[in-house]
């Protein structure tokens, strides 16, 4: 019997010093934990520190090891797991390119209209439509875009905060 | 005499943050981009530097000094080849949690990224076998990052630390300095005392256990003499047999009758047994490795599990603890002891004297007992027990070993009675250690008896050593057991390879007395039991260094042992009978290394 495989997100608070993003890749690459997705931008300035989202998998046990360890790197001030215990809000910024002429450029439009989707470029042959929302509904849109002239997927990765007034 | 004041620049701020760190001693070698720091070395006397023969030897040098004193281990290098060449020492400090600070010279900054003559992107090379390491990049760092090492590298779980230090910074001048007091990490937090819910409720279900042993590892040792002693005393206390990891051997006395040995893949039966029979478990300072557990999930199967560690990541790593403490050794064991004293605790008696009649029982095996014949062939075996016979009555014996067979051997026969006496490649596995450890050690307690158990193979990957012990005089004693093979690899071929010897013969062996002598030092060979105790006298009566060329029984194997894959109460003992020796190891074990 193998353990599940649990999806996790984690918001990693650093230093914002050269090799500290190095550092947080190598610990999944060495140890050959898995990243689904990660995002890594300063969000505090004047105090160097920036925020790395990770969308991990694995088992609880690999799960816990990831937790640790990262709180184990010297630039780490703060580990949260966003899954585990707490609600979150999760979004992703997708922007994606439909090709396309009559029925389906049209038919693209409105499911791009349907999704809350905006168009952030197009000419008579392409849209470019920018979605934001949770990770599953970007999947599901860009899904429908397939058959309707998809040509390009540029994705931001998941960011995530946890709901209420706590800070992390 | 020049008038001119003398401006500060990064090497002197360099050695002014050394030396109020409290270092005397560097192990290094010089190059292109550190010639400020050995310019500034030069022009002072309280640190001296050990200029080693090889930058790996520098590493473990550090090693041995930082084991054997409790202090942080230094090394300076150079940049490019320097570096890479310490890459292997700082992964072994890595792996056994020495706390050891690497200064690498590196190309000036403006050069930094244009494939310059010896560059090397140390920091991205070193990153994954360092605690942490930096790159200063700004003179106004320099000092805050020299002290932030040092305490990264020795607080907490120890680790090698790399300071990466360009050129350029080492020679401008450099007005800032910061003290070591003034420098915190925010981001650096070091666990010390356990959480006494945890700790109570510990020393409860020890109270209450019938079949109880101590697991005690190398964390014990990295926590201080402090938390030796402690444990001695929470073993006196519970009356609990107590089994030290190779990391852990000394921390616990040998001659103690509660110390059941060694455990894990050649510890003795008594351990491993105990181990897996037993129903509580304190672990303390220890990380379950795979050495120990041999198959994870026949290990210890009806145990409670306490695991003490320093480093949150150990907990649940290899093997699920039913109760983690996370601590400081020494802060934990005290609270243990004071807890057990409080609630007035023991173990019934009775349970007690059924589980040491069990463990008596096992140990009437004789796990370790070998034959020597008289006059015959020296057993490897027997020329670790006579170096610890004639040793004994010493407390400054210091034995360190390279890897293999010889390795496991003197684990085995040599017993240990203080900790820092024992300085050994245990998670990195590196051949090559011992001897440049042995003169780390050499430096920090210049008159003590050093002696590097040695093998023929591995002592091969350091000799150039020689020559650095010869220039510094130290006594350093090197015993090598001669048996012409790589041991350990031969007798893994022979129980998993069909006897198929592939390249684990030492062929072309140098005439190891004349080598000596070439170097300086003294050589002596032996090659039969009737003159094994004069050749061991001489070599310690010598008051330089010695190569003592040990000729050993050739196909000796190391026994007992847990083969790959298997279960602790699945040991294979010395009289294991050859086909038993040949089916030891199934194809599964087999993957494993």
């Amino acid at each position: 019997m193998s353990d599940p495989i649990i999806r996790r997100t984690f918001a990693v608070i650093v230093d914002n010093e050269p090799g500290v993003l190095a550092r947080v890749v190598g610990l999944f690459s060495g140890r050959g934990y898995n990243i689904e997705s990660l995002t890594v931008t300063e969000v505090e300035a004047d105090r160097h520190r920036s925020r790395i989202t990770i969308v991990t998998n694995g088992t609880y046990q690999i799960l816990e090891q990831i937790e640790t360890l990262l709180r184990r790197l010297v630039p780490v001030h703060k580990v949260q797991d966003l899954t585990t215990d707490i609600t979150t809000v999760e979004r992703e910024l997708a922007m994606v390119k439909v090709v396309g002429t009559g029925e389906a450029r049209v038919e693209a439009l409105r499911l791009a209209q349907a999704f809350g989707a905006e168009v952030v470029d197009a000419s008579l042959e392409h849209f470019v439509f920018e979605i934001k929302d949770a990770e599953e509904a970007v999947n599901r849109f860009i899904d429908l875009m397939r058959d309707l002239g998809l040509v390009e997927i540029c994705r931001s990765g998941v960011i995530a905060v946890a709901r209420g007034k706590e800070a992390i | 005499m020049s008038s001119e004041v003398q401006v500060q620049t990064g090497a002197d701020v360099i050695i002014k943050a050394l030396k109020e760190q409290g270092v005397d001693t560097v192990f290094g070698y010089p190059g292109g981009a550190v010639l400020p720091i050995y310019d500034a070395l030069f022009l002072q006397n309280d640190i001296r530097h050990i200029l080693v023969r090889h930058e790996q030897a520098a590493l473990h040098a550090a090693e041995g000094y930082a084991r054997s004193t409790g202090k942080v281990g230094v090394a300076l290098v150079t940049s490019g080849p320097g570096a890479t060449n310490a890459v292997t020492g700082l992964t072994d400090a890595l792996m056994d949690s020495v706390p050891v600070v690497c200064l690498t010279g590196q190309v000036p900054t403006h050069l930094i990224g244009t494939d310059a003559f010896q560059e090397a992107d140390t920091t991205g090379i070193t990153r994954q076998c360092t605690k942490h390491n930096y790159l200063v990049s700004e003179s106004d760092r320099l000092a805050h990052t020299m002290h932030e090492a040092f305490m990264v590298a020795s607080t907490g779980r120890p680790g090698p630390v790399v300071i990466d230090l360009p050129k350029n910074i080492q020679m401008l001048p450099c007005p800032v300095y910061v003290g070591k007091d003034e420098v915190q990490r925010d981001s650096y937090h070091v666990p010390s005392h356990g959480e006494m819910s945890l700790i109570e409720e510990a020393m409860d279900r020890l109270a209450k256990a019938q079949r109880p042993i101590i697991y005690a590892g190398g964390g014990i040792v990295n926590s201080g003499p402090r938390a030796s002693e402690l444990l001695r005393e929470l073993a006196a206390l519970s009356g609990v047999p107590v089994t030290n990891t190779l990391m852990g051997l000394g921390s616990f006395p040998a001659s103690d009758p509660q110390f059941v040995g060694m455990l894990g893949m050649h510890g003795t039966y008594e351990a491993n047994m105990a181990m897996h029979d037993c129903d509580f478990m304190l672990n303390i300072g220890a990380r379950f490795d795979d050495r120990i557990t041999g198959r994870v999930d026949a290990f210890s199967p009806g145990s409670f599990k306490v695991h003490v560690d320093i480093d949150p990541s150990s907990i649940n790593k290899n093997v699920r603890a039913d109760l983690p403490i996370i601590g400081d050794c020494a802060a934990v064991l005290e609270d243990m002891v004071n807890v057990w004293r409080k609630k007035n605790h023991s173990i019934e008696a009775a349970n007690l004297r059924a589980w040491w009649g069990q463990i008596d029982a096992w140990r009437s095996i004789n796990c370790l007992e070998y034959s020597q014949p008289k006059g015959g062939v020296i057993r490897p075996q027997h020329a670790v027990q006579r170096l610890w016979e004639l040793t004994k009555h010493r407390d400054d014996v210091y034995i360190t070993t390279e890897v293999g067979q010889h390795q496991m051997w003197a684990a085995q026969y040599y017993r240990f009675e203080q900790p820092n006496h024992w300085m050994t490649s245990g998670g990195l596995g590196t051949m090559g250690y011992g001897f440049p450890a042995a003169y780390g050690v050499q430096l920090a307690h210049p008159d003590a008896l050093v002696v590097d158990i040695a093998g023929d193979a591995s002592i091969l990957m350091n000799i150039q050593e020689m020559s650095t012990v010869k220039q510094y005089n130290l006594p350093v004693k090197i015993m090598v057991l001669n048996n012409e093979y790589m041991g350990m690899v031969r007798q893994w071929q022979q129980l998993l390879h069909g006897e198929r010897y592939a390249e684990s013969y030492t062929d072309s062996l140098p005439d190891f007395v004349k080598l000596a002598e070439s170097f300086g030092w003294k050589g002596i060979r032996c090659t039969s039991e009737d003159q094994l105790d004069d050749a061991i006298q001489e070599m310690i009566d010598h008051p330089g260094p010695v190569f003592f060329d040990c000729c050993v029984e050739k196909l000796d194997n190391c026994f007992p042992m847990i083969p790959s894959g298997k279960a602790h109460n699945e040991m294979l003992l010395g009289d294991a009978s050859k086909e038993e020796i040949a089916n030891a190891i199934g194809g599964a074990g087999a993957a494993l290394v």
